[in-house]
């Protein structure tokens, strides 16, 4: 029996045994949304919760995203575990820039969406402050199941995103790269 | 192995202990004034005799001070002078405490007591931090916990609670070495930068150190990263609101703050807990233990590279958890404590899971123990890292598993029993070596003895009657009589709009946390919110010693050592 791979919202055929034909963006949108690689920016309680989420009872494997990086630069998930405070605020946006694109941001817990109950004097009031925010994932810690159903929604929002970064490709004819470029360069020059 | 701790002596009486104290009370005739009536021996001292006074306080051998337990400050913006600063002593020989008040002025500095007692550095820049109290002969007096763009004090009381100020990536702390002498030249050295956010330094501490090849030859170390102001919510918040943020001290084992801080205020307002409450809070204090161990010694092997390990330590966390949320419905902040008691009842089969909790967790100890003990990796990784002396510990301020490890036997359970721990027959392992081994054997260890109180706890069976005091002033009254009396509608409504009143005083009261003792010092003045709660966490003499600890050896001993420390970054930083 050919083996499935890709879901019945793609465009795929199966062709014998072990042959499918799908586009080479629903691939990448495949690949993409089942092998996360997330950095997990962990501070403080949601921490712990996240390690209950990697550890053997929850198994975040099951959902392709249990390959933490601790490198910016090898992740495209950007996991944010805990209370983000004013001094720590400068380099949880450094660590974001340096994440390469695609990139994608979870909030996980109360203080990383808003602050939490701790409306006080070195407390940034959620992290969406300084970065975007993607999946908002309430609770004080949210329970591993939270947290994974943050991740199955993430799942979502990738091919969601990447299809419209497509479309907008599609539409002006270049890449996106290209796009950045172009308007570099019709930047006026200072004189 | 471990040895049995030799008996401590009896903790001396309040007058007992006032007739040792009289010796050093004579020393200084008209700059000291004990204050009568408090919980502990206090004296109000003037600031100029501070330093002499502390020298004669441990060296005396009458009151062998040997440890400084605290240092805080406190804000009377209606007095004159405006602040006090609040030492709390120990003395390990004696198991006696005392405290000492310094009232001040902002322009009055304090002297640095680093001669005395080595603890005092992180907390002298933390009274400079929170109050702007000055502190003369202090090598490094800059912000601690608070940004370098922080402006104002925080802890005052005229500072606004939410009052925010932003920090931009140029005005960063700039690393403070003591180079040894004759080594300043930094041309031939290599500094590097670890953390905060790296997986060695747990998210939030942030390491610079000097590098002569692979040796640290001088480090420093940066905490307020996960400064969450803990301080300044329990002043703005009614007395059991504060029960939640004590769960984010340390969050590893987060009922056990819980009651330290359930304790604290129970002693001011005298109501007693009934049984069963004491006998639940006992019980999954020691769970709470266990699962502390846990994360420690799970994540110091993740460190040194054995990950396999994390998921042996995991499995038992994960079914402690069941437990907990069986009993409250939270995992790991469980806010399961009240003042007098415990939020609701125990659910009917808290013995039964209990039990088999009990047959679930040593399987996987004893799994660890086999891949780890005489593993040749892990030993050559820890046996002799990062060692430290027992009476270097006590000077630097250490309690908990680390003291123990390095060979003195001081446990809170034992030397000042409170809830159940007098009347179940247990052991304080102590260990010799003080290096990370066996901060990691000790912890073992004790999970074994912490099964052995369970154990016994739950032979004894479930204490019959209420799970809170009946006092319809701190708790309150039952649904049926708030619906159907009178009186208790009134008591109901008097506390859910004020909260409770504690009466006016200042105690500090202590528990044995996690990873040593978690003490509060509150002061109330009579209203719904505390004037001041300071929570003195065990971490935090524990990661200003770090410095001293990874100085001359190597980087990767730096890291293995952090993990055995076990510092939880909502303590230290509070």
């Amino acid at each position: 029996m050919a083996l499935k791979v890709l879901d019945d919202k793609d465009d795929t055929k199966i062709i014998g045994e072990s042959w499918v034909t799908t586009r080479f963006e629903d691939l990448e949108d495949w690949a993409q949304r089942n092998s996360f690689w997330p950095f997990p920016f962990g501070t403080a309680c949601c921490a712990i919760e996240f390690m209950s989420t990697l550890s053997s009872h929850y198994d975040v494997s099951r959902f392709g995203s249990e390959v933490v990086r601790f490198s910016p630069r090898q992740s495209d998930v950007l996991l944010v575990a805990g209370t983000i405070n004013d001094k720590m605020a400068p380099v949880l946006k450094r660590i974001y820039d340096q994440m390469a694109d695609p990139k994608w941001v979870i909030s996980m817990g109360a203080c990383a969406c808003s602050g939490g109950f701790y409306r006080a004097y070195h407390v940034m009031q959620g992290i969406d402050e300084i970065i975007p925010v993607d999946v908002y994932v309430p609770g004080c810690p949210p329970t591993p199941e939270g947290l994974i159903y943050g991740i199955l929604q993430l799942k979502e929002r990738v091919s969601r995103d990447r299809k419209k970064q497509r479309a907008r490709v599609e539409r002006a004819g270049k890449l996106p790269e290209q796009e950045i470029s172009d308007r570099v360069d019709a930047r006026p020059t200072p004189s | 192995m471990s040895t049995l701790a030799p008996p401590l002596p009896e903790t001396p009486e309040i007058g007992q202990d006032l007739d040792a104290l009289a010796g050093v009370l004579a020393k200084f005739p008209g700059s000291i004034t004990p204050q009568e009536g408090l919980d502990q021996p206090t004296w109000i001292v003037r600031r100029e005799i501070l330093l002499d006074l502390a020298r004669e306080l441990r060296d005396n051998p009458a009151t062998q001070f040997d440890m400084m337990l605290d240092l805080c400050g406190v804000d009377f913006p209606d007095r004159q002078p405006r602040f006090d600063a609040v030492y709390h002593l120990y003395s390990m020989p004696r198991g006696a405490r005392l405290r000492l008040k310094v009232p001040l002025n902002e322009d009055q500095p304090l002297p640095s007591l680093i001669p005395v007692w080595k603890t005092a550095n992180w907390f002298e820049r933390e009274l400079f931090d929170m109050f702007g109290l000055k502190v003369t002969g202090h090598p490094n007096l800059r912000r601690l916990l608070t940004h370098e763009g922080f402006q104002g004090h925080a802890l005052r009381k005229d500072y606004d609670p939410a009052r925010r100020w932003i920090l931009t990536e140029d005005q960063m702390y700039q690393p403070h070495f003591d180079l040894p002498e004759g080594q300043d030249d930094l041309f031939e050295r290599m500094t590097v930068n670890i953390g905060p956010s790296h997986p060695a330094m747990h998210g939030t501490f942030r390491l610079m150190a000097v590098l002569d090849g692979e040796t640290i030859i001088a480090s420093d170390v940066e905490i307020g990263y996960l400064h969450r102001c803990f301080e300044k919510m329990s002043e703005t918040h009614t007395w059991n609101q504060v029960i939640p943020y004590t769960d984010r001290l340390n969050y590893c084992s987060s009922f056990i703050n819980n009651v330290g801080y359930c304790r604290t205020v129970e002693k001011l307002l005298g109501v007693e807990v009934p049984p069963k409450a004491v006998w639940a809070r006992t019980i999954l204090s020691e769970f709470s233990r266990i699962m502390d161990h846990c994360v420690c010694n799970g994540s110091t092997l993740v460190d040194a590279g054995a990950l396999s390990n994390f998921w042996y330590f995991f499995q038992p966390r994960e079914e402690i958890y069941g437990l907990l949320e069986s009993c409250c419905g939270a995992r790991l902040t469980v806010s399961y404590g009240r003042i007098g008691g415990l939020s609701q009842d125990l659910p009917p089969d808290f013995v039964e899971r209990s039990r088999r909790l009990l047959e679930i967790i040593p399987p996987f100890m004893e799994d660890v123990e086999k891949l780890i003990d005489k593993n040749r990796i892990w030993q050559d990784r820890t046996v002799g890292i990062a060692a430290i002396s027992g009476e270097e510990a006590v000077n630097w301020g250490w309690t908990g598993p680390c003291l123990r490890a390095s060979g003195v036997g001081y446990d809170v359970r034992r030397a000042h029993p409170y809830d159940l721990y007098d009347t179940v027959d247990w052991e304080v392992p102590v260990l010799q070596g003080g290096d990370v081994y066996d901060r990691y054997r000790i912890r073992m260890l004790e999970i074994r003895q912490s099964l052995k109180i369970i154990r016994q706890l739950l032979d004894r069976g479930m204490p019959e009657g209420p799970w809170i005091t009946s006092d319809p002033h701190v708790a309150l009254p039952p649904k049926e009589a708030c619906y159907n009396q009178m009186e208790s509608m009134i008591y109901h409504f008097k506390l859910i709009m004020d909260g409770i009143q504690v009466p006016a005083g200042e105690v500090y009261s202590m528990v044995e946390g996690a990873n040593g003792e978690l003490g509060f010092y509150i002061i109330s003045d009579g209203t719904s919110k505390p004037y001041r709660c300071h929570a003195r966490g065990p971490c935090f003499p524990l990661f200003s010693t770090f410095s001293r600890l990874i100085n001359g050896g190597s980087l990767s001993d730096a890291i293995v050592s952090l993990g055995g420390l076990n510092i939880i970054a909502g303590e230290l930083e509070r």
